[in-house]
């Protein structure tokens, strides 16, 4: 029974997943109709233009010249091919743009995570075992404060501190270009590119896991299980951890999924500042040059990522808290 | 500390009269050297003072517009579909869920691609990204007031649903929604900084975010040109935040006593 609960649990949350993504989909054919120009304006443009004839016969021949409706078919239909269009920027399809520059930002937004969630989590049981004490409110002060930072600017500052005052880390790109690293060491060379922008995106989210975790271990120390455990003799790390933190641990994971799509937002930013080529720099590239499909492209698979990512958050809650999924709950 | 902040946002004009865009000094000029120029100059020797003050003012200005954008369509939104119920509630949240599934930032930077980066559209375009979490929480309080009493009396007395909604419900649904406001103002200061930074917004205005960005091309030689607005971003939030805890405290107080 135990071994199919989750699975019942996953095909209950990807038949929901539909109409959500259909809605999405649907929303970026309605921005991409909204846009000016379209891809003949494009397509022209790109190869040094032609007549009102030829713009005419293309538009007939890529169906352009339809209503919207049987544009929004052809258009739905192509996305089940995995045709996202064609970039005018870089002039190949959407698909190859999008996905070349998808593991770097998933490891970004991956490391980023683990550290919010390890270091929020552990310095939030640290603040939460003792509310009110002078450590509690130190790293609760440093928190709100971290959690007002821009997370372009920490970077900015942290580049000035690591690279340009000591030079201690490189300030930008995802490697040392044509260095010919392999293997561990190739590996060594991303991860020290990578450590000041996984702070800038990680540290934010850590200040708000840290909270999250503070307050609900706070609110949890006068629930009647904590004192009933307090009154069977139980205390010290043993308490905190087994009683106190674990339930405090379930909003944080519901935080997590629901700040996924800020976390690639934030990456947005943070890839423009390291100059990391990611799939949030190039939506910002797409805005530069007026590549709307490819925008739209990065869009459509920031929000699978999103849906993934709450996927496996649902799952791991199943497996924190026994009560969710056993029919009455989610 | 917010007054503070909005009191020189809107004694801009006075306190630094005067174009911030026109040059006024040699090129960057460390801070504390002058007093013509306490903050030092930028790049082409603008006045940092002036150009930060003007900057509160168009940074506060947007961040406040997209708050009330955001508040409004929320509470709309989910006071319909708490009230209404049934199909058109599930409707609506499919569609909140899914404006939560693409990052927020995205969307914005779509909407301003599409449109141009003018104040109008950014605020909008900030205010769609944002309008999910007042929508789900008002929906909430509707839900959990919708079987009371006075809700059953204005029927009888043969009020209209969507007016007994929103005439009767919905002011006493309220007060976490608004101790909501400080946290969708201090975020849309945030989002507006980011996309001025990376040169989407109002080319024609100071904003601290593009101050960063203006700075940053001259980081090793002059970091305080983004430092010192940052300071000011971090100070702004800081204040939202803390005068909207004290709010929703205010709030729960009263809420307890009556």
């Amino acid at each position: 029974m135990a071994g199919r609960r989750p699975l019942a649990l996953m095909r209950r949350r990807l038949i929901g997943v539909v109409p959500v993504f259909a809605l999405v989909v649907l929303g970026a054919f309605a921005l991409l109709e909204s846009a000016p120009g379209d891809a003949v304006d494009a397509y022209l443009a790109g190869i040094g233009g032609g007549d009102a004839a030829q713009m005419a016969a293309l538009r007939a021949e890529w169906g352009l010249d339809q209503g919207p409706l049987p544009r929004f078919l052809a258009y739905i239909s192509a996305l089940a091919r995995l045709d996202l269009g064609w970039s005018t920027a870089f002039g190949r399809p959407v698909l190859d743009v999008v996905l070349a520059r998808l593991p770097n930002t998933l490891l970004l937004m991956g490391l980023a995570t683990g550290l919010a969630l390890s270091l929020g989590s552990l310095l939030g049981i640290i603040c939460g075992a003792r509310p009110g004490s002078l450590q509690d409110r130190t790293l609760s002060l440093a928190a709100i404060a971290l959690y007002a930072m821009p997370g372009f600017w920490l970077g900015l500052v942290l580049i000035v501190a690591f690279s340009v005052e000591r030079r201690w880390l490189p300030s930008g790109g995802i490697e040392t270009v044509a260095s010919g690293l392999t293997g561990l060491d190739r590996a060594a060379d991303i991860g020290r590119h990578l450590v000041l922008p996984v702070l800038s995106l990680g540290l934010v989210y850590m200040a708000l896991y840290l909270r999250l975790m503070r307050d609900g271990m706070a609110e949890l120390w006068a629930q009647d299980f904590v004192r009933a455990a307090r009154a069977r003799g139980m205390h010290g790390a043993r308490l905190v951890l087994r009683h106190v933190a674990r339930n405090a641990l379930l909003p944080v994971v519901t935080m997590l999924g629901l700040q996924s799509a800020a976390m690639l937002g934030g990456s947005v930013v943070i890839e423009s500042v390291f100059a990391i080529p990611g799939l949030g720099r190039l939506a910002s590239e797409a805005v530069a040059r007026r590549d709307t499909p490819l925008l739209l492209g990065v869009m459509l698979l920031s929000a699978m990522v999103v849906m993934l990512v709450n996927l496996l958050v649902d799952l791991a809650y199943a497996m924190l808290d026994p009560r969710v999924g056993s029919g009455t709950g989610g | 500390m917010l007054a503070i902040l909005l009191a020189v946002a809107l004694a801009a004009p006075i306190l630094a009269p005067g174009d911030p865009l026109a040059i006024k000094g040699d090129p960057l000029l460390p801070p504390w050297q002058t007093m013509a120029h306490p903050l030092g100059t930028d790049r082409l020797g603008r006045d940092v003072l002036s150009a930060l003050i003007h900057g509160a003012r168009t940074t506060l200005l947007v961040a406040t517009a997209a708050a009330a954008a955001a508040l409004f369509i929320g509470i709309t939104v989910g006071t319909i579909a708490g009230f209404l119920g049934g199909w058109v509630d599930e409707a609506l949240m499919r569609v909140a869920e899914a404006f939560q599934t693409v990052p927020a930032f995205l969307l914005t930077l779509a909407l301003i691609s599409v449109t141009g980066p003018r104040v109008p559209t950014i605020v909008l375009g900030i205010a769609i990204g944002a309008w999910m979490q007042p929508a789900r929480i008002t929906r909430a309080e509707i839900l959990s007031l919708r079987e009371r009493d006075f809700v059953a009396a204005a029927r009888v007395i043969g009020m209209r649903p969507l007016e007994i909604a929103f005439r009767e419900v919905l002011p006493n649904a309220l007060t976490p929604v608004v101790s909501l406001a400080a946290v969708i103002v201090a975020a849309a200061v945030l989002i507006e900084a980011a996309l001025s930074f990376l040169g989407f917004g109002d080319p024609n205005r100071f904003t601290w975010g593009s101050m960063i960005a203006e700075g940053r091309t001259v980081l090793r030689r002059a970091p305080f040109l983004s430092i010192i607005p940052g300071i000011g971003l971090v100070l702004t939030v800081l204040a939202v935040h803390l005068t909207g805890q004290g709010v929703a405290k205010a709030l729960r107080t009263r809420r307890h006593a009556a």
